[in-house]
């Protein structure tokens, strides 16, 4: 039986001031509808433009549950569409990248489409004549998305046609994209060094809800992050700090640290830790990387963009972006229970190859299959899944450093151990899963 | 100094020790088999060549494979309790290049590899390429474990042991 579809009300309830219901992460019929109105009501990341440099270079990929091709069209333009033949329904292109010329071809029946999406042709044309097959679905081609932004090559849709502006739903959260691409002497990043792809038995949200939680790596950590940190100290005295020490010892830090790194939170869930320092701060120095971005930036504004250290940048609903190392995550929702975590890294360009060597190793040694850090997370979210299903409690609890002032307060910068910034995102879910929902109400 | 290089059976019957020390979770004498600037490499990608400026699933030096050996114990390790287990399932290894003269051999193992976790167990397969370097006492030792899965770039969930 349905207890949430069309009913707003009961949507709402799920979500206290300081109290998450469980069904936001286990109920399946509440899975169901965050594809369909949270990943269509809100600006979903598709892809980079790297991905697709040429006309006809194309990123086949999903957008909640639906999958959608991003593909460079002849004008230049990006166009997002949805991967689906208009005759049977057969995906046009293949999962990943490729280029497929002038126009997609269906493998089935070899009917063709623009990049932009209109039907082009279909073999034997003159059996649809007379049938009225110019008021079918079918002739309008390959259907498009809502809405498409491009914001400094990152690649954005809403799938509703109606609903909330890309600048007035992302604001002042695009300054970390900015500042990623800064960190680029010529002000361009590429993807590069491949896609670390991570299978999760759990709910989507708990990734996303533990990228803002700073009370949980000198717990859960502590058993890779801590003896990388033990096995180091062990070392002869004079050994160089290895890089994979560098990056994985700051993880241990003490609350103390973690409080005082900040959170500050934007309005539609997104927000960031590490606000006056974070764990990627003290990384060494590469060679030439400084005088580049001297010579790109002048000293005053170069020292400005390397000394804007953020840690994770949440922008809601799915991704976390980590500008100091060049990191874009993915939380690619499959079910209720199933996630899909990418990893995608990126090229500074004009940049020492040194960067993307770290930026490669942290991905590898705390996002990969094989992480000891991704076990100790993976090992975490799985017993949360299983322990969500008890008839102990209804209610999972986000209520650190609650003030109920924060309600009416879109934007603000406050204890790096404030679950302030899991509330927001609970509180633009219950927006975006509803907007549509009531008459007159608007997201 | 021995110059007395080591047969093809010797060098196969040392990846096949090399296999049964993981299988019987001795890993402090396992890691005891690599060279000081020694590596175990498992690349993403079929045919990777570059190891830094690729992702790979496991690129571990001596320190790296020491801390992952040292969790695998730590009281703390929630992920391991109970502990994995695993089992290697090995084709004959070929001893696909040899320069006695430098004392260097590399040999090549297709494997099936299955790792549990509790009640579960995850099936992998690929090749196993052992780069050899004889030592001044004769043994031998690894500089480089290659591990090539036939399915190196698909989405995994946890991989906690060594293939």
């Amino acid at each position: 039986m349905d207890r949430y579809r069309d009913n707003p009300d009961a949507i709402a309830a799920l979500v206290r001031d300081t109290e998450v219901h469980k069904d936001c992460y286990i109920d399946p019929e509440v899975f169901a509808l965050e594809m369909q109105h949270l990943f269509a009501n809100t600006w979903v990341y598709v892809g980079h433009a790297s991905q697709v440099p040429r006309p006809g270079d194309y990123f086949a990929t999903t957008v909640g549950d639906q999958p959608v091709v991003m593909v460079r069209h002849t004008d230049q333009s990006i166009k997002v569409l949805y991967n689906r033949c208009a005759h049977k329904g057969v995906k046009v292109a293949p999962d990943g990248c490729g280029s497929t010329g002038k126009f997609f071809r269906c493998p089935y029946h070899a009917w063709t489409y623009r990049t932009d999406g209109k039907l082009l042709s279909i073999p034997l044309k003159k059996g649809y004549e007379n049938t009225g097959f110019e008021a079918c679905e079918a002739s309008t081609g390959l259907a498009a998305v809502g809405a498409v932004h491009t914001y400094r090559d990152f690649v954005f849709c809403r799938l509703n046609p109606e609903g909330i502006g890309f600048e007035d739903f992302f604001g002042p959260s695009l300054s970390t994209l900015d500042n990623m691409v800064d960190r680029s002497p010529e002000g361009r990043l590429e993807v590069a060094g491949g896609v670390m792809r991570y299978l999760h038995r759990c709910n989507w949200k708990m990734l996303v809800d533990n990228q803002t939680d700073t009370c949980h790596p000198m717990v859960a950590h502590e058993s890779s992050a801590g003896t990388a940190v033990k096995v180091w100290e062990n070392a002869p005295a004079g050994t160089p700090k290895p890089m994979a020490v560098e990056l994985f010892a700051p993880f241990v830090s003490p609350y103390e640290f973690f409080e005082n790194m900040g959170i500050r939170v934007w309005p539609n869930g997104h927000g960031h830790t590490g606000v006056s320092d974070s764990i990627h701060a003290a990384y060494s120095p590469a060679p030439g990387y400084w005088e580049s971005m001297v010579a790109a930036y002048g000293e005053e504004r170069a020292k400005a963009i390397l000394g804007d250290v953020r840690h994770n940048t949440v922008y809601f609903p799915n991704i976390m972006v980590k500008g100091p190392i060049q990191t874009l995550r993915i939380f690619r929702p499959l079910a209720a229970d199933r996630t899909l975590v990418e990893s995608w890294t990126f090229r500074l360009v004009g940049a020492p190859d040194l960067l993307l060597e770290r930026t490669l190793m942290y991905n590898r040694l705390v996002n990969a299959p094989t992480s000891v850090v991704g076990h100790d997370d993976l090992e975490m979210y799985e017993r949360a899944q299983q322990g969500l299903a008890s008839r102990g409690s209804q209610w999972v609890n986000v209520g650190r450093l609650f003030d109920s002032a924060e309600k009416s307060q879109d934007e603000a910068v406050t204890n790096g151990t404030n679950e302030w910034q899991m509330r927001s995102q609970m509180r633009a879910w219950v927006r975006f899963m509803t907007a549509g929902m009531r008459e007159g109400v608007a997201a | 100094m021995s110059t007395v290089s080591p047969t093809d059976q010797q060098l196969i019957d040392f990846v096949l020790d090399e296999a049964a020390l993981l299988d019987d979770l001795r890993f402090d004498d396992w890691l005891a088999l690599f060279t000081e600037d020694g590596h175990y490499w498992m690349p993403l990608a079929h045919g990777q060549t570059d190891p830094r400026l690729h992702a790979s699933l496991l690129y571990e030096d001596r320190l790296l494979l020491e801390v992952r050996i040292e969790r695998l114990r730590g009281a703390r390790t929630f992920s391991q309790q109970p502990v994995s287990r695993c089992h290697h399932l090995l084709q004959v290894p070929r001893v696909t290049a040899r320069d006695d003269a430098a004392g260097l051999y590399t040999c090549r193992t297709a494997f099936h590899y299955t790792e549990t976790r509790q009640d579960e167990q995850a099936l992998y397969a690929g090749w196993a390429t052992h780069e050899l370097v004889r030592q001044a006492d004769g043994a031998l030792r690894i500089r480089l474990k290659r591990v090539d899965l036939v399915n190196c770039d698909a989405a995994f969930g946890n991989m906690q042991l060594f293939m």
